[in-house]
């Protein structure tokens, strides 16, 4: 007898950030109007993208290196279920304890449920994209505990009150001065002569995050790679507050998409090549932190490993749209994308970004609930060029759209215009019709919508007197 | 050599000088040029807006009129990368209309393609005494990787004074219905692109895809800059005669 499991299913509405209030143009609208955010990301994407592009350039082999990382995570994400359960077991046999969560809610109330049990009220936090997408903060507030997060940038979003726009930066779309205020505003404790002056502002951060850290007791974090055939869990950083929440408090609880995975110790070789490369613009990053389970005597003896599905199954159903599990959240597709650069992530509306998020947001939560997202690129292939493990980011899209759910109107049209297309004497008559035009306007100015977008800022040809097929009849 | 023009919807109906100019340079560098005349349009749109199913006959027709031909060209990066990288997926279950797709797309290139590659031409012989920039544009670029091609053929233009477009392989915005579906981030591209473009200070932008240039040229004129735009085929089949 076997029993029938049904369909993987996608994040659930109502928690966690991977839907937005917005389609992606409306809030893309906003976002292009604001001077500051423009200038920022500008300046940001600019620097980001001259730095990785120089320190990839002086790798012979990086081509054979993304096609190795291509592999690597072609591999992992056709043998999951098996490579999980070994992770599962090492993890186990290392006196960690691994859960399974099955959504956002789960994971919520799994990692709330652990802080409840040590008995503590406030967690320190390594940045983690797993945690925004699931909203453990929230959650976590609503159970009267307090996570503190200690990345500067996701830490100056936190008492900004703020939305992360950047998967490596999550605020980039601040500036110094901006970020200044935000301390003066909501930092505990800080000096109100602080300047803008970025080692200063690290020095406010530093001076508040210290005494957190000795303080805290609970931990939460996320992972950059696990390592099925050992059980290690392993998190790249820059700053050393993740190393502190690693080792520092007594309790360790890391929340992990299960797509995360790697297969053996060796196959880091590659994926530390290519992270600091393609993201930081770094030959290597400052921080490797690496843990298996718990070591007596030395870094926290309560180590949890919550293992979040969150529509990852239902991503891994889909034999195109898959291989945006193999992202390893580098970021280099926001950095080189031109709508990224002049929209921001908010505009997305989920904590994914840009063209990864444009394609994996909705894969996440089923394409009907983000359906904007993956016509917010106009295909130009950037991001497919940029991204260290080659995922092609503009054959997803392209296949997402063919899956969303497509406007009536527009649906009659492009019907009507292939039906025209396939049969050459309509299509000639078309072809008539347009020239007839010619009379209706001067140079396409006030199109009917939805073509007046087009109209708001761009003249259109005057067709010409005579189509190329007219001619070469003719000649 | 005998080459069949495919000729793409686009440069048909709005941008014939591109189309005749192809003809026109191809038959004076002594090749035949022939157009099948049941072809229409690649799919190309319907495909990037979400619509594969409405491709499908579109993809059939194409398949079915150049089949008989050795070599196809187009004045367009896009449309070619459209049947060299789509026309397959489209086809889909269909194994044999997948395989002849493939085939027809193997034997189908773009303008500067065909004749740096296949004709082994960098001097055409044109003469055009502009002051031009190149706009490479992203599916020349990133899917056929024609790479430096066009810019060797400028090169050999007499009379041509090219200029380095900065932040040259930048979108322009267009992608098609992305300029009308996301209309407000595609002008702040196409803004971008365009101040790029007064900054050379050349009379001209060119590039290989109608499209593109529709778009740019659509900016320009609208702002009256006076820079105007010119399919890479017309210049290339410029003389001085």
């Amino acid at each position: 007898m076997s029993t029938f499991l049904g369909m993987p299913v996608h994040a659930p509405r109502g928690v966690g950030h991977l839907r937005g209030d917005e389609s992606f143009p409306d809030a893309a609208r906003t976002a292009l109007g604001d001077s500051q955010l423009r200038r920022n990301l500008q300046h940001a994407t600019t620097t980001i993208r001259g730095k990785s592009g120089r320190v990839i350039a002086e790798l012979p082999d990086w081509q054979e290196l993304r096609s190795a990382g291509s592999a690597l995570k072609s591999y992992t994400m056709a043998h999951l279920p098996e490579l999980l359960e070994q992770l599962e077991e090492k993890v186990t046999a290392a006196g960690g304890v691994v859960h399974w969560a099955a959504d956002a809610n789960e994971a919520d109330r799994i990692v709330t449920d652990l802080v409840r049990a040590a008995g503590e009220q406030r967690v320190i936090k390594v940045k983690s994209m797993a945690t925004q997408e699931i909203g453990l903060n929230e959650a976590l507030e609503a159970a009267g505990i307090t996570p503190v997060e200690t990345d500067l940038a996701e830490l100056i979003v936190q008492l900004g009150n703020d939305k992360p726009s950047h998967i490596l930066v999550p605020a980039i779309h601040r500036n110094r001065s901006e970020i200044r205020e935000i301390f003066l505003r909501a930092m505990p404790g800080v000096d109100p002569k602080l300047t803008d002056d970025p080692p200063v502002l690290a020095g406010a951060a530093r001076r508040y995050l210290r005494e957190t850290f000795l303080s805290t007791k609970v931990a939460v974090s996320g992972a950059n790679f696990a390592i099925a055939d050992t059980g290690t869990l392993a998190v790249v950083e820059s700053e050393g507050n993740g190393r502190m929440c690693l080792t520092l408090p007594e309790t360790l609880i890391t929340v992990m998409g299960i797509e995360k995975l790697v297969p053996t110790w060796q196959d880091l070789e590659v994926f530390l090549q290519l992270l600091p490369r393609a993201s930081t613009g770094e030959r290597m990053n400052p921080y490797t932190s690496m843990w298996t389970g718990v070591t007596p005597g030395d870094g926290p003896q309560n180590f949890h490993l919550v293992l979040l599905d969150n529509g990852r199954t239902a991503v891994l159903a889909d034999e195109v749209g898959r291989q945006a599990l193999h992202c390893i959240r580098c970021s280099a597709c926001l950095n080189v994308c031109p709508v990224y650069e002049r929209t921001g992530g908010h505009a997305y509306g989920s904590v994914y970004p840009g063209p990864i998020g444009a394609i994996l947001s909705p894969q996440l939560t089923g394409v009907a609930d983000n359906a904007s997202l993956p016509y917010a690129s106009s295909l130009c292939g950037a991001c497919f060029d940029a991204c260290p493990v080659k995922i092609d980011i503009p054959s997803i899209l392209v296949h997402l759209r063919n899956q969303a759910p497509h406007p009536r109107t527009e649906a009659a049209v492009m019907a009507a215009a292939a039906y025209t297309m396939d049969h050459p004497r309509l299509y000639r008559s078309a072809q008539r019709a347009a020239k007839l035009s010619r009379i209706a306007g001067r140079r396409g100015r006030g199109l009917p919508p939805p073509l007046n977008g087009w109209s708001a800022s761009r003249d259109l040809p005057a067709p010409p007197k005579e189509t190329f097929r007219d001619w070469w009849r003719n000649r | 050599m005998r080459i069949a023009l495919f000729v793409t919807c686009l440069a048909d109906t709005m941008f014939p000088a591109a189309a005749k100019a192809t003809v026109l340079l191809l038959e004076r560098l002594g090749h035949e040029v022939v157009f099948p005349e049941e072809q229409t349009c690649c799919g190309q749109m319907h495909i990037n807006t979400g619509y594969q199913k409405d491709a499908l006959p579109l993809v059939k027709r194409h398949v079915k009129t150049f089949e008989p031909y050795d070599v196809v060209v187009a004045p367009s990066g896009s449309c070619v990368g459209s049947v060299r990288h789509q026309h397959a997926m489209v086809a889909g279950a269909d194994a044999g209309l997948a395989a002849r797709a493939s085939a027809v797309a193997a034997r189908t290139y773009e303008l500067s393609e065909l004749l740096v590659d296949v004709l082994g031409v960098e001097d055409v012989g044109a003469y055009y005494p502009h002051r031009v920039t190149y706009h490479p544009t992203c599916h020349s670029l990133r899917v056929l990787r024609v790479g430096d091609k066009p810019v060797r053929l400028l090169r050999n233009v007499r009379g041509l004074d090219l200029v380095e477009l900065p932040a040259a392989e930048q979108c322009c915005g267009f992608g098609g219905t992305f300029s009308v579906k996301n209309a407000d981030t595609s002008t702040a591209m196409l803004a971008d692109k365009m101040r790029h473009v007064l900054d050379t200070g050349a009379d001209v932008c060119t590039a290989g895809d109608a499209s593109c240039l529709m778009h740019i040229g659509g900016g320009l004129s609208r702002l009256r800059t006076g820079v105007r735009t010119v399919h890479l085929a017309e210049i290339l089949a410029s003389t001085e005669a």
